[in-house]
């Protein structure tokens, strides 16, 4: 739809095409209500010069329901707009269930991703076309932006934080992937590749990538390393939460609150654990601050989000 | 040169004969000058000063956009470049575009127009200028130590702990180049509230004093804000109070909401007293009652209490809860609404007008035509998914440099050719006004509507090398920089040279109806023999006049 323009930028998705058509609605808008200034001042410097013969009678001072119309007519036609574009963007901000989530770590200055069997890459993304995807991000220093040009979408990534965005790309190829928030020294060359395949060559892909289990496997094994297990584990005298099922689910706080378990919150805590206790448990878990890097977390929220719902006991 | 004699009907001051000494003769030493508390001659001051600083930031663009001819990292090292846009955005808003026009122009003219002898405090006045002087000491120290490459927001936590650069000093700078705003803003309040001539109404008041009244609300309201969190930036960096640092418990976010929450009013501190400026040149070149006083008037103070409600669109992309967003953008959609009653009414204004095409009237109409689209842009950045897109990339430095650079800066050049005269009492080259004018309105567009281009395109700012398919606009945008410059560069020569060969002013060379044109030019040291006693509308043109009876 957009090709016959030389500068305008490709489309990887049906939501950046969405995105295109309101931006050329909203040109046109620019040109409705910038036109009567424009063609005013022109025609009016050239017909009301000083010295010209025009009629000057009657010229008007004041006029109520003129700048009553010109104040609401198009702030009204802007509302249009403001609802559109507020659509679409309720639409980038909530992911469909099912979508294949994909953990995003940035740093001074790469991107780092990890898909959900385990494979990693460094500044290339590969995605399967026709499948909805989740990026999960955090940085491990200072403020980044993930931004795909091709699919219109982009997202701060920030310390301490899970930001997240959801695609579904359609169109094969490689595209840009690039950071747009100053991260310093190196920002302009914080960039990478966005390839989109079709299913069987991503499956390929991920088959050609070594890796040493999935994400969640390899949570597992750090679970067990880091000694998580010996008292999270089924069989653990020591009285702490049974992690089965926890993910998604509202918990009940020693305060009284009650927290919704998503990564954020297995994030906390793991790094202060003494700051939102479960009900019913003693806060005896040591912190794991500066032990475990920003993808190991994301690892062990792996894999905490596959275990099953099914035998958890309840405290 | 035509020079036109001040209508019959105006009184006219400026008799040769019994000339009082003006406020240049009133001294000629250094001393004289350094210790004055007249507002005429602080305003000198400031306008040498701010010069100044425009062309070292000048100087931070220029750099800029020499590094970005080609798309490889050749001429600066990168972090060169990231302190050249550093300076380049520190120096332009804080040191420019900020006090630019209230220093200058409200200062000088304020108490003139509303027929005072000074402002509320002349010495307070003073004092805002060495306070002034002081932050600018503090950033030519930073540019001598070594620069800072935090880009101009200054966000967490790479201000505070991976910048190597002179960060604390930097904030010291704006910290203290803040106060010199309050003090002026507080001073332009009392002054509005306390020092009207007899007559003086608020309704008679031209409009550029209403949307100084605007601006300086915003000055003092804002402007705290961000010196409190500066302070906390500083004492993070310093002292790792953990405010900001996410691993000490801090939120890098609240950052974003202290600083935008000035930073976005700022943009009206710039953006209302320019639109001041034009509303008087408009009228005054077109010789025509402003059309629709009241809805003007009440659009300043309308964009400037909604300016302090908006900050967070600044971010949408960052983070915070999807509804918070989408009140953010509601609300800057509410903000056009003032704005466009502006614009259109300055195009009502000029129907019927007897328009004058002088500089000043080119410059005014520049900034329309610029503001116009600039503004229009914003609201597409206001658009949630759209912004989404360009958020971070070049078409936002397009759109904010269309309406800080060609908005407040073609308001600040066309106040300078309407009130030279006035000022120094001599008159400049209208030949060379109008070059400078149109150099300066298509130089501005071919630097920067090339970057809206780009941002679409997916070319982020604050890139140092790009992606090679991006050159060409690149190469154009800074050719139209080289146009800009040479715009920039000629008032200072012509106006210059203006002070020492220029013909002498008459007290009302363009026949407007303001009390600044009542005075000599340049006005004498007490501004009025005896304070004049008001009994006509506003823009008293005389077509208006005769609705008036």
């Amino acid at each position: 739809m957009t090709s016959w323009l030389p500068f305008w930028p490709a489309s990887a998705s049906a939501y950046a095409d969405r995105v295109d058509l309101l931006v050329w609605a909203f040109s046109a808008l620019i040109i409705v209500l910038a036109a009567p200034v424009i063609i005013g001042m022109v025609w009016f410097a050239a017909k009301y010069h000083r010295g010209s013969p025009a009629d000057r009678s009657d010229a008007p001072t004041r006029g109520f329901w003129i700048e009553a119309d010109w104040t609401v007519v198009p702030f009204l036609l802007a509302m249009i707009f403001f609802v559109w574009a507020a659509h679409l963007y309720y639409i980038v901000r909530t992911p469909p269930d099912g979508a294949m989530e994909v953990a995003v770590v940035a740093k001074q200055w790469m991107w780092k991703f990890q898909h959900p069997g385990g494979q990693r890459e460094i500044n290339e993304l590969h995605v399967p076309t026709g499948q909805p995807v989740k990026l999960t991000m955090t940085s491990q220093d200072v403020i980044h932006s993930l931004f795909l040009p091709e699919l219109r979408l982009k997202m701060d990534v920030l310390p301490d934080r899970y930001t997240s965005i959801w695609f579904q790309a359609d169109r094969p190829g490689t595209y840009a992937l690039r950071c747009t928030q100053f991260c310093g020294t190196d920002h302009a060359l914080m960039g990478g590749r966005f390839i989109v395949q079709e299913p069987r060559d991503y499956e390929a892909w991920l088959q050609a990538s070594a890796v040493d289990g999935t994400l969640a496997q390899e949570g597992e094994r750090l679970f067990r390393r880091l000694g998580c297990s010996g008292c999270h584990g089924m069989n653990s005298a020591v009285h702490a939460p049974d992690l089965a099922g926890i993910y998604g689910t509202q918990q009940p706080l020693a305060d009284g609150r009650f927290v919704l378990a998503d990564d954020r919150y297995i994030r906390d805590s793991i790094l202060m654990p003494k700051r939102q206790v479960v009900a019913g448990y003693e806060p005896i878990m040591p912190s794991f601050a500066g032990k475990v890097s920003e993808e190991e977390i994301l690892r062990l929220i792996a894999y905490v989000k596959s275990l099953p719902r099914e035998g958890s006991k309840q405290p | 040169m035509t020079v036109y004699a001040p209508p019959a009907d105006t009184p006219n001051a400026d008799t040769a004969s019994a000339r009082p000494r003006t406020y240049i003769e009133a001294g000629y030493t250094l001393r004289s000058w350094l210790l004055t508390t007249d507002h005429k001659r602080i305003a000198i001051l400031y306008m040498v000063s701010i010069t100044g600083f425009f062309f070292l930031g000048a100087l931070g663009a220029a750099a800029v956009r020499l590094e970005l001819l080609t798309p490889k990292l050749d001429l600066l090292s990168a972090d060169g470049y990231n302190r050249a846009f550093t300076l380049h955005g520190v120096v332009m808003v804080w040191f420019f575009l900020i006090p630019s026009i209230p220093t200058v122009f409200g200062n000088f003219l304020i108490p003139l127009m509303i027929g005072a002898r000074d402002l509320a405090f002349p010495r307070l006045n003073l004092l805002s200028w060495y306070i002034y002087v002081l932050g600018g000491l503090f950033t030519a120290y930073v540019l001598v130590a070594g620069g800072v490459e935090t880009g101009w927001t200054l966000y967490t936590p790479l201000s505070t702990k991976y910048a190597p650069g002179h960060t604390v000093m930097a904030a010291a700078a704006i910290f203290v180049v803040g106060f010199s705003s309050i003090l002026t803003g507080l001073n332009f309040i009392v002054t509005i509230h306390t020092l009207r001539a007899p007559g003086m109404t608020w309704f008679r008041l031209p409009i550029f004093v209403w949307s100084h009244y605007a601006t300086s609300v915003i000055l003092v309201l804002a402007t705290p804000v961000l010196a409190m969190a500066l302070i906390l930036l500083a004492l993070e960096r310093a002292l790792g109070i953990g405010v900001f640092d996410p691993d000490l418990g801090g939120d890098p976010l609240l950052w974003q909401h202290l600083f935008w929450f000035y930073s976005h009013p700022a943009v009206y501190i710039m953006i209302l007293p320019s639109m001041g400026v034009v509303t008087e040149l408009v009228t005054t070149f077109s010789r025509k009652r402003v059309f629709g006083y009241e809805f003007v008037a009440f659009a300043s103070i309308a964009i400037a209490i909604i300016g302090f409600l908006v900050w967070g669109h600044h971010m949408f992309v960052a983070g915070q809860s999807m509804y918070a967003s989408m009140v953010f953008s509601f609300l800057s959609f509410l903000v056009a609404a003032p704005s466009a009653v502006k614009v259109y009414n300055w195009t009502a204004t000029l129907y019927k007008g007897q328009l004058d095409l002088r500089a000043p009237l080119l410059y005014a109409m520049g900034f329309i035509g610029l503001f116009v689209f600039g503004g229009l842009t914003g609201l597409i950045l206001a658009s949630l998914a759209l912004d989404v897109h360009a958020h971070g990339t070049a078409f936002v430095v397009a759109h904010f440099h269309y309406i800080m650079v060609g908005g407040a800066v073609s308001a600040y050049l066309g106040a300078l050719h309407c009130w030279w005269p006035k000022m120094t009492g001599r008159l400049y080259s209208e030949f060379w006004g109008r070059i400078s004018a149109l150099l300066i309105f298509f130089g501005f567009n071919i630097t920067f509507f090339p970057q809206y281009i780009l941002g679409w395109l997916g070319m982020p700012r604050r890139y140092h090398s790009y992606p090679p398919e991006f050159q060409s606009w690149e190469v154009l945008s800074s050719a139209g920089a080289v146009m800009l410059g040479v715009g920039y560069l000629l008032p200072l020569v012509y106006l210059l040279w203006s002070l020492f060969y220029g013909p002498r002013a008459p007290a009302n060379p363009w026949g407007a109806t303001g009390l600044e044109w009542r005075v000599p030019s340049p006005p004498p040291k007490h501004n009025f023999d005896e304070i004049p006693v008001v009994t006509w509308k506003a823009y008293d043109y005389p077509p208006a006049r005769e609705e008036q009876g």
